[in-house]
């Protein structure tokens, strides 16, 4: 076994070299780079888990927001049925408005043509009275021979126009 | 490697100075740039490489430097999973110690034998993994004793000892403690000579049953090769598993002197 055989001879060789090589690892390699690898890699971590952070914070910021506009959403629509169920009953009243006032006019004109139509029956009716009088006076002049009054004449033809 | 194609498991662990530097020494003692200082190299090398594709410290990464950060993520959850959250100060040193061993291993199963060349795992010899695991031990050892004192020795008591058993419980945890670098070193050699040594036995099986025979070539050979293919491809498995050990194992040691009980 060469191991054991030859141990005499090369054990400060063996030694040596690996002392000197390993120590190159150690100070060169593990001292000199590898923190340096390991930092990088631990920075990568914690931007990692930092942009993750970072994305549930805008999540919970969009929820948020969401959360928002959906209130704001439901207020306005309430603001907009106020709105419209305001304007309707305004619409209303105004059209009930104008309708009583075209009703007014409208039962003005009715009016005043009645009273129109009235007193033109009226006239007629006065000048049929003064024509029947006229007719009932030279009725009895002409049967009895007498001169009615005027008065007379007009009060029996009332009378005959009232009974019809 | 002797006559009549007598193949040697264990000359692959054989170590040879390279490059005339057979007597190179400091001190009075021989550092000879040997095959195993070379694949030493090659796993320092290779494992720079690798890491500095990672260096380009981009927020949304390639393939090359997303390989990186999760071996050092791997380690950085081991370290965290065993030790806590002061665990992440010696990510450093178990991520150099777990990717030194894994590319040690991995560099020693590499097939370079069919271009010639003879591949050298450094972590079979327990020279080398030896001066591993008391690294890792003088670490706990200083941690503990940095960080608690003398309280480091209520390690040795498990919770809730009876007054009578004390002594005896302190005397076998102390024991099972410093027993802790020699299981760490010899884990891993054995793993690994054991697991060359079978490939080589197998392959020595193929290429002596082959020329003594075409009949024993088919039969015999065959199996083996088969069976060599399975075993490769556990090595490359056991390979990964015992660098995984040996941080793992470290990590653990870390934890009771980071945190006792």
């Amino acid at each position: 076994m060469p191991q054991i055989a030859q141990i005499a001879e090369t054990y400060s060789s063996q030694i040596f070299w690996l002392l000197l090589t390993f120590g190159f690892v150690f100070f060169v390699i593990g001292l000199g780079m590898v923190p340096k690898v390991q930092g990088t890699a631990d920075a990568r971590d914690a931007k990692i888990s930092g942009d993750l952070d970072a994305a549930k914070a805008a999540f919970a910021r969009a929820d948020e927001a969401e959360a928002d506009y959906r209130v704001r959403d439901a207020q306005s629509r309430a603001a907009a049925q106020a709105t419209l169920v305001q304007a309707k009953a305004q619409a209303a009243k105004a059209s009930e408005t104008k309708l009583a006032a075209a009703d007014a006019e409208v039962a003005a004109k009715i009016a005043a043509a009645e009273a129109r139509i009235k007193a033109a029956s009226d006239a007629a009716l006065a000048e049929i009275e003064t024509v029947a009088a006229d007719a009932a006076r030279d009725m009895v002049a002409r049967i009895a021979g007498v001169q009615a009054s005027d008065d007379a004449a007009r009060n029996a033809v009332k009378a005959a126009l009232a009974h019809g | 490697m002797a006559e009549s194609g007598k193949i040697d498991p264990m000359h692959q662990f054989a170590i040879e100075p390279l490059f005339g530097t057979d007597h190179l020494s400091l001190g009075g003692f021989n550092i000879a740039f040997t095959n195993s200082a070379l694949y030493m190299v090659l796993a320092a090398v290779v494992l720079w490489i690798f890491v500095i594709g990672g260096m380009k410290r981009e927020l949304v990464p390639g393939r090359w430097q997303m390989a990186v950060e999760y071996m050092t993520g791997f380690i950085k959850n081991l370290l965290i999973a065993n030790i806590g959250d002061k665990g992440r100060k010696y990510i450093p040193y178990v991520f150099s110690l777990f990717m030194f061993i894994l590319l040690a291993n991995l560099l020693g199963l590499l097939p370079l034998g069919l271009v010639g060349l003879h591949p050298f795992t450094f972590t079979s010899h327990f020279t080398a993994t030896g001066v591993l695991a008391i690294m890792s031990f003088s670490i706990v050892l200083i941690v503990g004793f940095a960080k608690h004192g003398f309280h480091f020795f209520s390690l040795f008591i498990p919770h809730g000892t009876p007054a009578l058993m004390v002594g005896p419980l302190f005397l076998i945890e102390l024991v099972s403690f410093m027993v802790r670098p020699f299981s760490l070193g010899l884990r891993l050699f054995v793993a690994m000579t054991a697991g060359h040594v079978l490939l080589k036995v197998l392959a020595g099986f193929v290429i002596n049953s082959a020329n003594a025979s075409p009949a024993l070539g088919l039969t015999v050979g065959t199996a083996s090769f088969i069976l060599m293919i399975g075993i490769s491809a556990l090595e490359m498995l056991v390979a990964v598993i015992q660098a995984y050990v040996f941080a793992l194992l470290t990590s653990v040691y870390l934890n009771d002197a980071e945190n006792l009980h």
